[in-house]
Order: structure tokens, then C-alpha cells, then sequence
């Protein structure tokens, strides 16, 4: 029987943390993800795990310390928020590029400037590229269980990357819900035990970390970093049927949301999703087709499957909680865009920019969102694709 | 989502408003039904205007967007009724409970013609009178569980009971005090 509780969004992160009881922790406070160590050191205080918890003087050297423990051959997991991750920046490339499974917890929230601690995605955003895995998170409970199944994942002989796990700073990581934790001993046996084939404290077989990688080695290191985050793909989708035969709850790459008689669809991840379903359920009371395509996979991205999901529709909007900047349209946008080109499946699409810098994404929003969309799906044309909503009319000149 | 209960608070920086509102979530869990508790953190400094929100339902509840159209409005500081639009979107079919001794004619003046309950409580005396000091949430959530009768006056003492044995473990002389505000405040708070 799961346990039948109430936790923010950093609660549940925390307690799965916990409950996981790695071997090491190392993180410094940002808001809005804070709480995270501040309950796991509560933890470590009084015994209840038996982590060595290291309280750093940044995010850079959390995440050094992090790749050192991995490297030593223990498990690690860190928290963080925007220009923490910032700061991390160049630790988790290394990260990655050693093939350190390290798990972290990414409370999404805006990068400066100017200055801002509300929710967007540009934190995550700027790490797109850089050989993590990134689970997104609805609320409270799939922070939890992408937690739980995250080392599953990252350390599986054939992936060996290292994963975050987002959820939205604020709307989800400081809103207290429901949510059905699993019980300690479950947790235990399904993470698992970390016995990594190679690792520093082996006396047995000396091998060096990190070294110099010249142009003889460098590009077949990457490629073998690309294998290994295709690879990833199957083992989330084994480690989700696990996942669902301890708790019932089903995972995938995405979750499709009365999408398969829809005629038009929004794609967005993390807390808006759940926003979308509430208005889908409206709107569907008043004979509208309507759906959603709710990413929880954005790396390794599910190109295929992605399309796969969306070409029977007549129109899709992809909602993008970071601004690339870019004078084309946001990350989410031009990944399934593209991915859909590749894959011969050609559907109107419109992206939009919202929820910057914590701006509220209300209900009316997003049903202004598939207002659009039934007009689009109509005529077939999209007048301008880039587009923005939520942002005030008179700054937008 | 039609049984859905959405609650926000209007308070100062400092005067429990977050906390009234995750007390009320837990009680709420606490009979059974799907919660959010949840602040809209703006600049944080004592006294600033800050407003808190619950959702209450018997079905899971998918929506996180902040409240526009709440059932109910708690206002914990009656100095904010000039200041903030506290029944901006409540609706007619439902009430206002504010912490004030104010008269009914400034009440309704202030409040722009609002068609719905306005019920009132000295939060004030009650908290000084339990608990020999000013915190006015612990009067203002008994307030709203009467007057949105989302549990029983009882079920409310239980659990409350159990939830400040927990919330103040290290200071258990003031768990008597704020129970006996809660049990004031039932019996208090009125409608004008």
C-alpha cells in the first residue's frame, strides 16, 4: 500500500532523496529550490540517512564535489536553481563527459538579469546541449517518482549520463498537494545498489579521470556519449515498466492527454501541463477536440515518437517557458518542429513564449491558445509562428 | 472540477497568512480531499501585501495557475482593504471573512457594492485574549472553515489538535492558547 501524504514539490524531492540515501550530497542554497538540502541536511542531522553531506561555498565546486564522489565510485545528488546552474556550468559538462551518473534536482526559475527568482525554463534550457538526461515534472508527485527512477536510468551500464530532474520553481516546488509516496523498503530494492565497473577507490585497477583528450580521441568520446543518450531512450522506457509494476503509475517519453481524437493539440512540459488539462476537460464538455501532448523526456529527445503522436492533427501550438532569443522561436518549438520535418509528418505548428520570469499562466491563457488553434486548423495558415502570450500589450512594441 | 472549493488570502508579511492557508490544506487533506496550498512570493518583507491561495476538492486537481475566481477571500489586515482589490473575481455565491472592528457601512463602502456573504471577526481579541499576543491566522482559519463549512467544527478541533502538537513540538505551551482561539473564533466570527 503507498502512503497517502501531503508535501511540496521540494518536500517530495527531498524525501525521495531520502529515501534513495546516497552516498554523498553536495549543494549550496539557491532559492527557490533551498528547502531541497535544507530538509536533506534535517535528515543527515538526525541520522535518518547515512550521507556525507557537504555543505560547499558554490554551485561550481557542488557540482566538482559531486563528480568527484561519482568518480570515486559513490552515488551523488545535488540541487539546484538557474544561476546556480549557471554557475555549475562548466562542472556539468565534465560531468556528463566523464560519464558520471550524478543525479540532480533542477527547481526550474529564471537566469538573470535582470534579477528574477520566479519560474521559467532558461535554466534548463541552457544546459540542453549538454549530454544530461532531463525529466520535466507536472507536480509534486512526478518530481518524486523521476526521482526515484532516475539512478535506474542514469546508471544503467548502457547509458551512463547524468540526469536532472525538473519541476517548476514556486507553482510546484512551494505548493503543498497530495501525493502517494512509496514506502521506504520499495524504494530501497527498486533504486538498487551503485557497484559502477570502474572507479577511482579500486585499488585493483588504477585508472586515471579526466585526462588530456586530443584530436585522436575527443570526437569518438562524443559519439560514444551520443550512443549512450540513444541508448537511454529504452532503458527509461524498461525502468518505467518497473516503475509501474511497484506503484501503477505509467511513465513514458510524453503523456498524451485525450490526444487521439483530437484535431489540435498544445505541446509543454512541467506545471502548465496540468493547467492545459483542466482547460482540455472544459473544453471538451463544450464539444471541442482538443488535447495535449505533456513531454516528461526532453533529453534524450523523442524525435520520432513525437511525431509519431502529433500527425493527425490539424494544428499544434508548443508552448516555450524560455525565449531562445533566437528571431526563430523557443527550444521546444524548434525540437519538435524539426523532428517532425525529419520525420515526413508536416502539421501547422505555432510556438508560443509565456510564463517568463514567473508571469501567472492562467487558465484563460491557454484557452485563448486553442481559440487559436481551431482558427488555424481551419484555413491551415499560420500567419506568424513566434509568438507570445501573457506579456503585457504595451511593452511588446 | 465543479466541487472544486478555491480560497485566497490577503494578509501582511509576517501575519501568518501562508501559514493560515497551509493549515487549512492540511486539515482539508486531513477529511479525505485533494489540496493546494500555495503563496504568490513577491518582494518578501514584514508587513508587504502578500495573498495566499487553497484549492479543495474531491478530485484530483490538475490546475496550478493562481486563484482569479475564488469562492471565498480572507482578509487577515483590514488596513488592506483600501489598498489591495480584495473581491476582484469573488464570486457573488460566495463570502468574505475579514479580521476587523470596523462598521458595517464602512465595510460595504469599502468593499464597492460586493453582492455576496461579508462575515466579520476580531481576530485581534480572540489571539490576545488565548494567547496573550497578536497572531491572527489561527482565529482567521476557524473563521473559514465556518463560514466555508468545509469540515465540521469537530473535525477541525481534532485535527488541529494534532497539527500544532507537530507545528510547535519545541514550544508546547502555546498549543492550548491557539486551540482555544480556534474554539473562540467558532463561535465569533459573524455575518453583517
Amino acid at each position: 500500500m503507498s502512503i497517502r501524504e501531503r508535501l511540496s514539490g521540494n518536500e517530495a524531492a527531498a524525501t525521495a532523496m531520502k529515501q534513495i540515501n546516497p552516498d554523498v550530497v553536495a549543494a549550496f542554497p539557491i532559492t527557490p529550490s533551498t528547502e531541497i538540502p535544507q530538509y536533506f541536511s534535517t535528515f543527515v542531522a538526525n541520522g535518518t540517512v547515512d550521507t556525507e553531506f557537504v555543505a560547499v561555498e558554490s554551485e561550481h565546486s557542488a557540482m566538482s564535489a559531486c563528480i568527484g564522489a561519482e568518480a570515486a565510485g559513490s552515488r551523488a545528488m545535488t540541487a539546484t536553481s538557474a544561476n546556480g546552474l549557471s554557475l555549475m556550468w562548466e562542472m556539468i559538462y565534465i560531468a556528463s563527459s566523464l560519464r558520471l551518473p550524478i543525479v540532480l534536482s533542477l527547481v526550474n526559475r529564471a537566469v538573470s538579469g535582470p534579477l528574477n527568482i520566479h519560474n521559467d525554463h532558461s535554466d534548463a534550457m541552457g544546459v540542453r546541449d549538454s549530454g544530461w538526461i532531463m525529466l520535466f515534472s507536472e507536480n509534486n508527485q512526478e518530481a518524486y517518482d523521476n526521482t526515484l527512477m532516475a539512478h535506474r536510468i542514469a546508471e544503467h551500464e548502457s547509458v551512463q549520463l547524468p540526469l536532472m530532474v525538473c519541476q517548476d520553481g514556486f507553482i510546484t516546488s512551494h505548493s503543498i498537494e497530495n501525493i502517494e509516496l512509496v514506502e521506504d523498503e520499495k524504494v530501497k530494492e527498486f533504486v538498487g545498489e551503485y557497484h559502477p565497473e570502474h572507479y577511482l577507490l579500486n585499488k585493483k585497477e588504477p585508472i586515471a579521470v579526466g585526462p588530456l583528450d586530443v584530436q585522436t580521441y575527443l570526437f569518438e568520446h562524443k559519439a560514444q556519449q551520443a550512443q549512450a543518450m540513444k541508448n537511454a531512450k529504452k532503458v527509461i522506457l524498461e525502468v518505467a515498466k518497473d516503475f509501474e509494476k511497484m506503484t501503477g503509475r505509467s511513465y513514458s517519453f510524453f503523456e498524451e492527454y485525450k490526444l487521439e481524437d483530437s484535431e489540435v493539440a498544445i505541446v509543454c512540459m512541467n506545471s502548465t501541463a496540468g493547467t492545459t488539462k483542466f482547460v482540455v476537460d472544459n473544453l471538451r464538455k463544450k464539444g471541442l477536440k482538443v488535447g495535449l501532448l505533456k513531454l516528461r523526456v526532453f533529453r534524450p529527445f523523442p524525435a520520432e515518437e513525437i511525431a509519431k503522436a502529433l500527425c493527425h492533427l490539424k494544428a499544434i501550438a508548443i508552448l516555450d517557458k524560455a525565449d531562445s532569443l533566437n528571431a526563430a522561436g523557443g527550444a521546444l518549438f524548434e525540437d519538435v518542429t524539426s523532428g517532425m520535418y525529419v520525420n515526413n509528418t508536416h502539421v501547422p505548428a505555432v510556438n508560443y513564449i509565456y510564463g517568463i520570469g514567473g508571469r501567472d499562466t492562467k487558465a484563460n491563457d491557454i484557452e485563448k491558445v486553442y481559440e487559436d488553434l481551431l482558427e488555424i486548423a481551419k484555413t491551415g495558415k499560420v500567419e506568424n509562428p513566434y509568438r507570445y502570450f501573457g506579456l503585457r500589450k504595451e511593452a511588446h512594441e | 472540477m465543479d466541487n472544486m472549493i478555491e480560497i485566497r488570502w490577503h494578509g501582511r508579511g509576517g501575519q501568518g497568512a501562508k501559514t493560515a492557508s497551509l493549515l487549512l490544506a492540511d486539515a482539508a487533506f486531513n477529511t479525505g480531499k485533494y489540496i493546494q496550498g500555495f503563496p504568490e512570493y513577491g518582494p518578501e518583507r514584514m508587513g508587504a501585501p502578500i495573498t495566499a491561495y487553497n484549492r479543495i476538492s474531491t478530485n484530483p486537481i490538475t490546475i496550478h495557475s493562481n486563484i482569479y475566481e475564488p469562492d471565498y477571500v480572507v482578509v487577515v489586515d483590514d488596513t488592506l482593504l483600501e489598498v489591495v482589490d480584495v473581491t476582484a473575481g469573488l464570486k457573488d455565491t460566495g463570502a468574505i471573512v475579514i479580521n476587523t472592528t470596523k462598521s458595517s457601512d464602512y465595510l460595504k463602502s469599502v468593499l464597492k457594492g460586493y453582492k455576496g456573504s461579508i462575515y466579520t471577526i476580531d481576530a485581534r481579541k480572540i489571539s490576545e485574549k488565548a494567547l496573550g499576543r497578536y497572531f491572527p491566522n489561527t482565529p482567521m482559519l476557524a473563521a473559514i472553515v465556518k463560514v466555508s463549512n468545509i469540515m465540521s467544527d469537530e473535525a477541525l478541533l481534532e485535527d488541529m489538535k494534532g497539527s500544532f502538537k507537530h507545528k510547535f513540538a519545541k514550544k508546547p505551551e502555546v498549543i492550548e492558547g491557539n486551540m482555544k482561539a480556534l474554539k473562540m473564533a467558532l463561535k465569533e466570527v459573524k455575518k453583517i
